[in-house]
């Protein structure tokens, strides 16, 4: 069977788990929804099935697609960027720029005025970062990539300390939102949020493949890359760009998500190879089934409440990881 | 013989202050030259000067009379190919790493490999004798091996001028063979040029149709290796005392090493 064959099985698969998760995403819950009965309760708009399918779950899924999917390829690009599997958006200090800029927010009560000035605060905080870590490991007109890391990872440091310190002479009340900020939720109804997360997922997985071949080029390291006709100096500097932007949008939308981009993109490199033309859809494919998965536990498994989906991410993500790196040769070798 | 590359009066360096300086040699079509000198003599940087990771502080170097600076870097990775001491270990397979070669020729939406694309590599990696490889991981391969890989991979670049940097220092004798024989074998059938960095003078003695001698950033001589392998010069390069016969078979000069002890039995 040859190459193409394998990629189109690879991809059906992922599109028939996803299709089975969204499935159950929609049918469990407080109240249980069976899944022939869905497009009877889509038509009746009366009825409280409809209101759960359309306010909550519809939109809780669609986010899980965009943002595991959005979180997952920004990881698996960054990964290969840095040529370090242990890369992902969170490593280079975006989380914690974002989380500053949201504490900020809270504390000095700029989201009273207005919902939309919270996921903003993200955002800046977010783009802040990735602009101090990006002009600061420049040197000459050379990106290093090392310096890069190290800096994301300092950035992080202060940016939890200066939050700390807010935390420490803000209100009480005001480190609920905090903490439960930070901690992730796919909980979001406003529809255009939805719509243009859905829509910057996609346009960023499109633009991704252009980039496919100088990422399989950049496997072979950024000399090499470069005497095969690849610019790899630009290449790095444009998917970074793209990829902190990605993640400072999924962060400002639905908080602080970790270890999707670490783990997925590391277990489906396991599966499907490191070929980039494979790798970025089933990466994208992999993250949204896996943040549905985990929402779908987070809302269940203290059912009538709801965990964090952070620290579901977190638990199961961080041990799949431990588990991934003390097994078989075969999967360490390549940490 | 027509000059098909040539280093003009190349100045070239790093931050750090070493430099090669006014550096200029002639690659004839078809010739494989062998660039010697001690460590720390410039080789490599006159390596990164060519393939056009190190800018040129002065000088030009001409590809078939073409500026290779103006060049893009796709259009001079359809012409000059380069195998170095390293090679990532990357998790991909010897057929992946082979087909990475054929990159230069790729379409800007051209999602697939093209079946031509595949038999260029194919072929090669049967000429390198690496075939049977094909679907083992890159990490899994020997040193000897992967620099097999390597060399399918810049053939697959179809190049007209193949640069190796120190490929057979870490390789065993049998390997060093095979691997130099495979590039005479290229350079005499495919009538590819080659210029390669050799920490062995009797290889280089051995293979090469010319010799260019390096220390401290600067061209000491080139020539044929009889010419440039004598006891004054590699004395004069290496600060070493040696002497230079005749291989009984090739008749190409041999280097041999005196040790500190027999100097001193001759010199008594």
């Amino acid at each position: 069977m040859n190459k193409s064959a394998h990629w189109i099985i690879y991809v059906a698969m992922l599109l028939a788990v996803l299709t089975v998760t969204v499935i159950v995403s929609l049918s469990v819950g407080e109240i249980s929804i069976p899944f022939k009965d869905i497009f009877d309760i889509m038509a009746d708009k009366e009825s409280m099935e409809y209101g759960i399918l359309a306010y909550i779950r519809i939109p809780r899924t669609l986010l899980g697609f965009a943002i595991g999917g959005s979180l997952s390829l920004a990881g698996a690009i960054l990964q290969g960027i840095y040529r370090n599997p242990l890369v992902e958006p969170y490593t280079l200090g975006i989380s914690g720029g974002a989380s500053l800029g949201v504490t900020f927010a809270i504390v000095t009560g700029l989201h009273l005025l207005n919902i939309m000035f919270l996921p903003l605060a993200g955002f800046v905080g977010s783009f802040t970062t990735i602009f101090l870590v990006y002009t600061l490991s420049l040197r000459k007109g050379v990106l290093s990539v090392n310096r890069m890391l190290l800096t994301g990872v300092m950035i992080s440091f202060i940016a939890s300390s200066m939050m700390m310190f807010l935390m420490s002479i803000t209100a009480v009340e005001n480190i609920h939102g905090i903490v439960f900020w930070t901690m992730g939720s796919l909980n979001e109804s406003n529809t255009t949020m939805i719509v243009s997360m859905i829509a910057i997922a996609l346009i960023s997985l499109v633009i991704s493949y252009l980039f496919a071949t100088p990422l399989n080029a950049l496997r072979l390291g950024e000399n090499k890359a470069r005497h095969l006709g690849i610019n790899s100096n630009i290449t790095i500097r444009i998917l970074f760009i793209i990829t902190s932007l990605l993640t400072g949008v999924c962060i400002a939308v639905a908080g602080i998500i970790g270890f999707v981009g670490l783990v997925i993109p590391h277990i489906t490199r396991l599966w499907v190879g490191s070929d980039y033309r494979i790798l970025l859809i089933t990466s994208f494919l992999s993250g949204s089934v896996f943040l549905i998965f985990c929402d779908i536990v987070a809302r269940t498994i203290i059912s009538p409440n709801e965990l964090p989906i952070g620290v579901i991410t977190g638990l199961i993500g961080g041990i799949a990881f431990i588990i991934l790196l003390s097994g078989s040769r075969k999967n360490s070798r390549i940490i | 013989m027509n000059t098909l590359f040539s280093v003009n009066n190349v100045t070239c360096g790093y931050k750090s202050g070493f430099r090669i300086q006014g550096i200029s040699f002639g690659v004839e079509e078809g010739s494989f030259v062998g660039v010697v000198g001690r460590n720390g003599s410039g080789k490599t940087t006159l390596f990164r000067a060519i393939s056009g990771d190190l800018k040129l502080l002065s000088g030009n170097i001409l590809l078939q009379g073409e500026s290779i600076i103006s060049m893009s870097l796709r259009e001079r990775a359809r012409k000059i190919a380069i195998v170095s001491q390293f090679i990532e270990m990357s998790n991909i397979t010897a057929e992946e790493y082979v087909l990475m070669g054929r990159v230069p020729y790729r379409d800007k939406f051209q999602f697939m490999d093209k079946k031509e694309d595949v038999e260029i590599a194919h072929h090669y990696m049967n000429m390198t004798g690496i075939y049977h490889l094909r679907n083992s991981r890159m990490s899994e391969l020997s040193g000897g091996e992967q620099q097999m890989v390597a060399i399918a991979s810049a053939l697959s670049q179809q190049p007209i001028l193949l640069l190796l940097d120190e490929p057979t220092s870490h390789l065993d004798i049998t390997h060093q063979i095979r691997f130099m024989n495979l590039v005479e074998k290229l350079n005499q059938e495919l009538k590819l040029s080659v210029i390669m960095i050799i920490h062995d003078l009797n290889m280089a003695a051995e293979y090469c149709s010319s010799i260019v001698m390096m220390k401290n950033g600067q061209v000491i001589t080139q020539g044929s290796p009889e010419e440039v392998l004598t006891y004054q010069n590699i004395e004069a390069v290496y600060d070493t005392v040696v002497v230079v016969g005749k291989n009984p078979v090739s008749g190409k000069s041999v280097v041999f090493p005196v040790s500190q002890s027999n100097i001193n039995e001759v010199s008594r």
